[in-house]
């Protein structure tokens, strides 16, 4: 029986780690909703910098005061820029997709629930795999995404990333990715990758906002359940004293 | 109890049972079923899979009332249940994390069949009537997987339905006719709807209570597989025999216990599975445009997809995987021994279960992967022929070992062991 | 297989324990399934008070607003439709608004509001339905009409306070709901006011 139980164990983690993607070199996220700081930065930056051209359709303004720990009035001066905001209302983009069809070719995917399709190392990644590359038609590229239309719309913050190519023709790949010493933006490495993981973190706060609290429930749950089992057992073993 | 309520409740008690035979349904099947003694840790499963049939129903009815069936809505809907609706999350994972269980604990109560003859004679209707549950399970949670209207909601459906029109002649039509659209479409999705919330869960119903009604007809099988109503006590009740209740209602709700602290786990700690359960492009909503870099089915699936797989033929494919499952059905006649047990059965077909187990195992990971990863050296696809050829060799060698006399089996004892 | 010198308490009490627990355990489990059927966020959202602007409205003027799915009508009265209010309350089934269900408590006046400029009604006929029509000239219904509604499914008659004239088929006055008066000539319809 316990070896079953080994066995099936090892499937449950062995499958999980293999149905999560093919990506082996994801930069560790270290998402934690419960980090009210993190979730205000990132939803900060989001509003500013990303929600020109990306909405968040299925997530409403109002659901953010309770697990960032601020106001609704906080978030209505600081984040949401649309003047006919009512109460109720989701984050859309300020760019409507007709136009970012035209200009770039494509509109801005949703991205609401980015966070738990492509996973949050994957997010935390992609915001710092940005190089520029003069033959693409924004003047940008990105080592996890090739040829998408997204500039690198925080290389205020973290500067201008050149790319290290090697190899040539065909095999022509990016080794890594360096900001050099007279391009560096506002933020170090250091703070540039803390902000990168605030936006992640809220990005995985807006794909499950119920995350923090399902993980607390279930601890209750659990022990609830641990002492239902175990009288059931002492209840079992009690009436099977006849049979045996 | 006083006698005066014992008299007030035989009143009322005896006025329904003159009209309605409940007491003597309690009797029958559970009061005075008598269940043999040793029932171990595979016996848990079939009280499990009720359980988590209940849950399915229940949970997915409560969906029902804020799914939105419409290729434009379902998607959106689905999120609104998630954030909007009040405990909407909760209800969303108990139902998809229970359609993995169901099927965990469907195919660990399989297995039991398969470990003690509980298929062989007299109770192979059992049998086909689980088998069918089992197909109607399949078809169900095929087209309960259609309605998020994610990515691989959509491509997957897409995949298995282009399976029907390999068929050769009227497989082009089937799919159309399947499909009531030119592609998968909202037409598909709302009869899928219909048939997923409707029409399969009402068959499935009315099978499980086949399928426990020709079990009490029969009498339970056992660990050792002795026929326990053949040495009866004084009271003409089987000596190895308890009634079901008290003795498995006071186990299963141990067993229940247990099953629910895992379900939990996962519920409130791991509802994704690591992308198992809920599988990751499929948070994105259905683009006919665009596929998914991998399309593969849910994991309860992809054994029988890996050996659609192993056959380049796509129709052949299709002929290997059917092959499959029905040969699981012809099992208690392919099975030609006498000694029910793997307790008391011969070495060969000790080892020949435990490599088909083995191979079902093997075969539900290499469906998780794409055809040309390399392991050990061979691509997924050589490995999926090759224990594709186990699978099948499982009843081939059954089959020989069982029918020409070359299993060496122990003698069955005449009481049941502890 | 015996049931001699079996511990009856014990099995009592383990078989109570487990009931008790277990009893718990599906109560907390139904929770979630009662409260699913709450309206959602979002449908809280469509319910939510909606602001009604009442400075570019006339005497005799009204304003139509939908609060939670129904209309709702902000009525501006002149001086002479709130002082006429008076002279017709013999002729009513309820003129003094002893129904409560039909009006918040601050409305439960003559005037059947909180400040006596502004009228705030639902205007469906409390008899079947219909929408009545808002007549608030005198003499416009017959010589006596001194301002009101009337509904033209039945014949049901309401004065300028929503109040209904005994002698028609509707039972009840037209339903004043929730609203609060806010700064800059708002009417919040939907939230309450406060007591002063």
């Amino acid at each position: 029986m316990s070896k079953f139980l080994l066995v099936l164990l090892a499937t449950l983690v062995s499958g999980s780690a293999i149905a999560a993607g093919g990506y082996a070199n994801l930069m560790d996220a270290e998402v934690d909703v419960s980090d009210e700081a993190s979730l205000q930065r990132g939803a900060q930056l989001f509003a500013n910098n990303c929600m020109g051209c990306h909405s968040a359709k299925f997530v409403r303004w109002n659901a953010l005061p309770e697990e960032l720990g601020v106001s609704m009035e906080l978030i209505e001066e600081n984040l949401i820029w649309d003047s006919g905001y009512q109460a109720g209302d989701v984050m859309t983009a300020a760019m409507r997709s007709e136009d970012a069809s035209a200009w770039f070719g494509a509109a801005a995917p949703d991205l609401s629930l980015t966070a738990r399709s492509r996973g949050a190392d994957w997010v935390y990644t992609y915001l710092n795999s940005f190089y520029v590359d003069p033959d693409a038609s924004i003047g940008w590229n990105n080592t996890l995404l090739q040829n998408s239309s997204m500039p690198h719309v925080l290389w205020q913050l973290q500067g201008v990333p050149q790319p290290v190519y090697e190899g040539s023709g065909d095999a022509l790949k990016v080794a890594e990715i360096v900001v050099p010493e007279g391009q560096q933006g506002a933020m170090t490495e250091a703070e540039y990758q803390q902000a990168t993981k605030d936006i992640t973190n809220f990005m995985a706060f807006m794909a499950e906002p119920v995350r923090a609290k399902r993980q607390e429930l279930g601890v209750w749950v659990i022990g609830f359940l641990l002492v239902f089992t175990i009288l059931a057992y002492f209840m079992k073993r009690e009436y099977w004293r006849d049979v045996h | 109890m006083s006698d005066a309520t014992t008299k007030a409740q035989g009143g009322m008690l005896g006025w329904i049972d003159a009209r309605f035979p409940l007491t003597k349904m309690w009797n029958e099947h559970v009061g005075e079923y008598y269940a043999p003694k040793n029932f171990n840790f595979w016996y848990y499963f079939g009280s499990l899979a009720l359980i988590v049939l209940v849950n399915q129903l229940l949970t997915g009815i409560w969906l029902t009332m804020n799914y939105n069936p419409s290729a434009e809505g379902a998607f959106a809907s689905v999120e609104y249940i998630m954030r909007d609706v009040e405990w909407g999350w909760l209800i969303r994972y108990m139902h998809s994390t229970g359609a993995s269980a169901f099927f965990v604990v469907v195919y660990l109560h399989m297995f039991r069949a398969m470990l003690y003859g509980s298929y062989q004679k007299p109770r192979e209707l059992i049998w086909i009537f689980g088998m069918i549950i089992y197909l109607l399970l399949m078809a169900e949670a095929f087209m309960g997987y259609l309605l998020p209207w994610g990515q691989m909601s959509y491509w997957g459906a897409q995949v298995i339905i282009s399976l029907f029109g390999a068929i050769p002649f009227v497989g082009e039509d089937l799919a159309l006719w399947i499909r009531g659209d030119y592609n998968i479409s909202g037409v598909t999705l709302n009869r899928f709807f219909a048939l997923h919330v409707v029409a399969l869960p009402l068959a499935l119903v009315g099978l499980v209570v086949f399928h426990i009604l020709a079990l009490h007809e029969v009498g339970s099988n056992n660990p050792d597989g002795v026929d326990i109503k053949k040495v009866k006590g004084k009271d003409g009740k089987p000596k190895d025999g308890i009634p079901f209740h008290p003795y498995y209602t006071v186990k299963d709700t141990f067993g229940l216990g247990v099953f629910l602290i895992f379900f939990a786990a996962v519920v409130f700690f791991a509802p994704e599975m690591g992308g198992l359960f809920l599988e990751k492009p499929n948070f994105e909503p259905a683009n006919p445009l665009q596929t998914p870099e991998h399309i593969a089915p849910v994991w309860y699936f992809t054994a029988f997809y890996s050996v659609l797989r192993a056959v380049p033929d796509k129709f052949g494919g299709v002929l290997a995987m059917g092959a499959a499952i029905f040969l699981l059905f012809l099992l208690p006649w392919i099975d030609r021994g006498k000694v029910r047990s793997i307790r008391y059965r011969g070495l060969g077909h000790k080892i020949n279960l435990a490599l088909f187990a083995f191979a079902f195992v093997v075969l539900s990971y290499l469906g998780l992967r794409a055809p040309s990863e390399v392991y050990f050296g061979l691509t997924v696809t050589l490995w999926a022929q090759i224990f594709t050829v186990v699978y099948f060799g499982f009843f081939a060698f059954l089959f020989v070992y069982t029918a020409f006399g070359f299993e060496k089996t122990k003698p069955v004892p005449e009481r049941v062991t502890e | 297989m015996s049931q001699e010198g079996a511990n009856k308490s014990r099995r009592r009490f383990l078989t109570g324990a487990v009931s008790v627990v277990g009893g718990v355990g599906a109560a907390y489990t139904a929770v979630p399934f009662l409260a699913y059927w709450n309206p959602s966020a979002t449908t809280r959202a469509a319910g939510a008070p909606v602001e009604v602007d009442t400075s570019t409205l006339q005497p005799g003027q009204k304003v139509n607003i939908t609060w939670r799915g129904q209309p709702v009508w902000v009525i501006r009265r002149s001086e002479a439709a709130v002082e006429a209010l008076e002279s017709v309350s013999d002729q009513l089934r309820d003129p003094d608004s002893a129904v409560a269900s039909q009006q918040p408590a601050y409305a439960q006046n003559p005037h059947r509001s909180i400040d006596p400029e502004f009228l705030v009604l639902v205007p469906i006929c409390t008899h079947l339905g219909c929408i009545p029509s808002f007549m608030p000239q005198a003499g416009s219904l017959d010589a006596d009409w001194q301002g009101g509604f009337f509904c033209p499914c039945h014949g049901s008659k309401f004065d300028m306070a929503g109040r209904v004239y005994a002698g028609v088929p509707a039972p009840t006055n037209l339903v004043v709901p929730p609203y609060r008066m806010a700064d800059n000539g708002l009417i919040v319809v939907g939230e309450d006011q406060e007591a002063a």
